[in-house]
């Protein structure tokens, strides 16, 4: 029994953090309604800076939220103001090229990063690294509960953000109806590189979080992109608060595939979810809530 | 004769000629490249050009049919050229499942699927090691010390391929596929039966894949999981292809595969040995800058824009090629 | 002269809105039965149904006696029942020709063959002239015309036209509605949706009207014209008193 508890709170720490990764990606895509398939490589970019700071500046990961995430949030910006804008004005067939364009853009950001830093794992350690404390039989690893308590304050201030500011109500009604929006005075130009640089942000803040306990190289942001989209799945296209479920859940499933099944199988749990969902619950967990009501 | 069929003609010559000429091993390897991704290019194109259905997952359908040939060899002891037949329809057979699951999507979210599609079969070919070989993938020997033999089957199989879409595309299949494109809602009410189609097209585009990916285990003698399974060197290749030489066109993603992996050459060889070093192990890089210039500036594609003669970009017209 | 279409007690409800709510009505063999109501009172969703775009929620559809509630749109074409959209949808970047022979295709199988139907109809609706032009470079009334004529070229018995005149000018008015009667005249029963009075109450046989997606009014149209209910919604509670 302590074993299934303990394996549950260790999904939860991390769940929380994933969040951040999905409501990012989930922004982006209900804003946009792409894929930001660079989503893990903006997550890299951010660990890297992380790793920069505390290598040579002895900074904890944590405090280089402040550096990582603005930092993150203008890249965003700049990448959809110049890559991402110029894409909607051009007709072709394929209407996925906005989506290509990001994979492009994550593959860029890959290969520099690997050029700076080679492939060389590199990890940042922290002085209170191992240490965790106890509630009962149950460990609670230290790194990753301040982890999980920035992680809320960060979710609880941009939920404020999208429902108090002007802004953050842009971003909502741009996500609803983009024409509607802009009718009514919206700059969606804006609003769109506004939304990307702050899921880059948010994404980032999940780097610097997470990087105390993951090895850092550059091709670590491939299987993070895939966890953002199984999280968006899973909570329901576009939903914030669905990206919330989604990431809780996430984190809770491969934390329980890990503990039972075994660690080489932790990447397929992720994915083993994703197709349960497309194929029985098209509509994530929101759309199991709204079959539930009626 | 038609001018441009006059232009195939004496293109299909060359082709033909060209090894007898060109001795060189590794310029007929070139082209065997280019032509494995003409079958590639084509079958994608087919399923997202004409049919709208954009798939980020092809690799599913190339990795399946290089393991269906391997397979054969290292659990049935027969050849692998027995896989030649039997891999397009393995990955047909994975087609229809991934377009049960997949075809209630639309838009970017098929994308997103077909993408995890390919992941996930590479996951699977990596951990099911009593099938595949997990991640030492799988040797065969190769049948044919010479070149040649591989290099005419893959020209036939590129011309097959070509043809077979240039047919399809004249045909009753070719307006429906365009139709449900352009507008399934539209498709539907008009008596277009548009699950059906959209599997008939997947069916083709999953079957030609299939084929040239059990090609290349007989070619190449060696596969694993992360070559032919490969999100960005098979899946978004694959597009690339379709893109760069235009997409919704025949000849188009035949000239894309020719571009591409004429371009990715001449990265990976640092300018055929003329350019400094790193620029070949820049050749990632390049790969990603050529995407991002690729749909920057190319989105309609070498084949697409050549028509601006007409102000049309993207029409089928059934008379013609 | 027999029912070809029948609605009984349809109801079409998301969550908890009942768009159509309890209508009932027949289309005879051979009319043109109009069906009006203000903007947002269902009118499109009956159609919906009709051809299974949206599932029946309750109450059934039935053409010539048999029930069609569930079946496949594809497979309600193919019974004999056309439809056009109200906001049109061509194929953008296929010509008009290409278009209407996509059409075709319902009901024959060679290219040869589907290209001589389209030609015909083509004829039928005045669009010959524009039959290589690319069907979204065609202004509003050409593509309001291809959405009809991509609908006769499935040959069907029975026609299902959403607002074919809105947006359309005078002179473009007069002339779809000498192609409305056309159509009928060849055949082809017709339930039509329109909001444009003048274009409705001058061809239909028989006006159903709707509204909140509730029956408020049916029969010939100067007793639908005369109904209270019927101005109330249309006009306001003033003019329904005078």
């Amino acid at each position: 029994m302590d074993v299934f508890i303990q394996t549950l709170v260790a999904g939860i720490l991390i769940g929380g953090i994933y969040c951040l990764i999905g409501i990012g990606m989930s922004l982006i895509m209900g804003v946009m309604g792409i894929i930001n398939l660079a989503h893990g490589q903006l997550m890299m970019v951010a660990m890297y800076i992380t790793f920069v700071l505390s290598a040579y500046m002895h900074v904890d990961p944590y405090f280089s939220l402040i550096v990582a995430m603005p930092g993150l949030f203008l890249l965003g910006c700049f990448l959809q103001k110049y890559l991402l804008n110029p894409l909607m004005k051009k007709e072709s067939i394929l209407p996925e090229n906005q989506v290509l364009m990001t994979v492009g853009m994550g593959m860029v950001l890959a290969e520099i990063c690997r050029f700076i830093f080679t492939s060389d794992y590199k990890t940042v350690k922290t002085s209170y690294g191992g240490q965790a404390f106890f509630i009962g039989n149950i460990s609670f690893n230290l790194p990753m509960c301040i982890a999980f308590i920035f992680a809320i304050v960060i979710t609880v201030v941009l939920f404020w953000f999208l429902a108090k500011t002007d802004t953050g109500r842009s971003i909502r009604a741009t996500a609803q109806d983009k024409e509607a929006a802009t009718l009514m005075g919206v700059n969606s130009t804006r609003i769109t590189i506004i939304t990307f640089g702050l899921g880059s942000a948010l994404v980032a803040s999940a780097g610097s979080l997470l990087i105390p306990i993951f090895y850092l190289f550059p091709d670590i942001g491939g299987p993070f992109t895939l966890k953002a989209f199984v999280i968006c799945i899973l909570g329901g296209l576009g939903s914030t608060v669905g990206a919330i479920f989604g990431g809780l859940t996430l984190g809770i499933a491969e934390s329980l595939g890990a503990t039972y099944i075994g660690m080489g199988y932790k990447d397929m749990v992720g994915f083993l979810i994703f197709v349960i969902v497309l194929v029985f619950l098209p509509g994530g967990l929101v759309g199991l809530k709204r079959l539930i009501k009626s | 004769m038609t001018k441009r069929n006059l232009a195939l003609v004496i293109l299909g010559i060359v082709f033909l000629v060209f090894p007898l000429v060109v001795r060189s091993d590794y310029y007929q390897h070139l082209l065997i490249l280019a032509f494995i991704w003409v079958l590639i290019g084509s079958s994608w194109n087919l399923l997202a050009g004409y049919t709208g259905q954009v798939s980020f997952g092809h690799a599913m359908f190339f990795g399946v049919g290089a393991y269906t040939a391997g397979i054969f060899v290292t659990k049935l002891g027969i050849s692998a050229w027995w896989g030649m037949m039997f891999g397009g329809i393995v990955a047909m057979l994975i087609g229809l499942f991934v377009g049960w699951v997949c075809f209630r999507l639309r838009g970017p979210y098929f994308a997103l699927a077909t993408l995890a599609g390919g992941e996930i079969f590479r996951l699977i070919a990596t951990n099911w090691e009593s099938l595949t070989e997990g991640m030492v993938g799988i040797l065969i020997i190769q049948t044919f010390r010479s070149k040649l033999p591989y290099y005419y089957l893959a020209l036939l199989l590129a011309f097959a391929c070509v043809y077979v879409m240039h047919l399809i595309m004249k045909s009753k299949w070719g307006y429906y596929f365009v139709s449900i494109r352009e507008d399934q809602d539209a498709a539907e009410s008009l008596g277009i039966n548009t699950t059906l189609y959209k599997n008939v097209s997947l069916l083709a585009s999953s079957f030609f894949t299939g084929m040239a990916g059990a090609f290349y285990m007989n070619y190449m003698a060696f596969i694993d999981p992360e070559v032919v399974f490969s999100l960005h060197y098979i899946s978004i290749m694959a597009i690339l292809v379709g893109i760069v030489g235009g997409v919704g066109t025949i000849m188009g993603p035949a000239v894309g595969a020719f571009v591409m992996v004429g371009v990715q050459e001449t990265f990976r060889s640092a300018f055929f040995g003329l350019a400094p070093k790193w620029i070949s192990q820049g050749h990632a890089m390049a790969f990603g800058l050529l995407v991002v210039f690729a749909i920057m500036f190319l989105a309609n594609g070498i084949v697409g824009d050549w028509s601006k003669i007409k102000r049309y970009v993207f029409r089928i017209k059934p008379s013609t090629i | 002269m027999s029912a070809l279409l029948e609605l009984k007690n349809l109801v079409k409800a998301f969550g908890g809105l009942k768009a159509v709510n309890n209508v009932t009505f027949h289309v005879e063999e051979g009319e043109i039965f109009g069906l009006i109501g203000p903007n947002g009172s269902g009118k499109t969703t009956i159609f919906n149904s009709i051809n299974n775009y949206f599932p029946i929620t309750s109450g059934d559809v039935l053409y010539k006696g048999k029930s069609i509630k569930g079946l496949k749109t594809h497979k309600v074409c193919h019974l004999g029942i056309g439809r056009t959209f109200q906001v049109v949808k061509p194929l953008a970047r296929m010509t008009v020709l290409e278009n209407v022979t996509a059409s075709a295709f319902c009901r024959v199988n060679t290219i040869g063959q589907a290209q001589k139907e389209a030609l015909e109809v083509l004829e039928f609706t005045n669009l010959t002239g524009e039959k290589d032009k690319l069907a979204k470079s065609l202004p509003i009334g050409g593509r309001k015309r291809l959405e009809i004529a991509r609908a006769l070229a499935t040959k069907p018995e029975f026609l299902l036209l959403d607002e074919t005149a809105a947006g359309l000018n005078p002179s473009e008015l007069d002339e779809a509605i000498e192609l409305v009667k056309k159509i009928r005249d060849n055949g082809i029963t017709i339930l039509i949706i329109e909001h444009i009075m003048k274009v409705i109450m001058t061809i239909s046989d028989r006006i159903h009207a709707i509204n909140f997606g509730q029956t408020i009014g049916a029969g010939t149209p100067e007793e639908v014209a005369n109904n209270e209910a019927v101005i109330k919604a249309y006009l306001g509670e003033e003019y329904a008193q005078s």
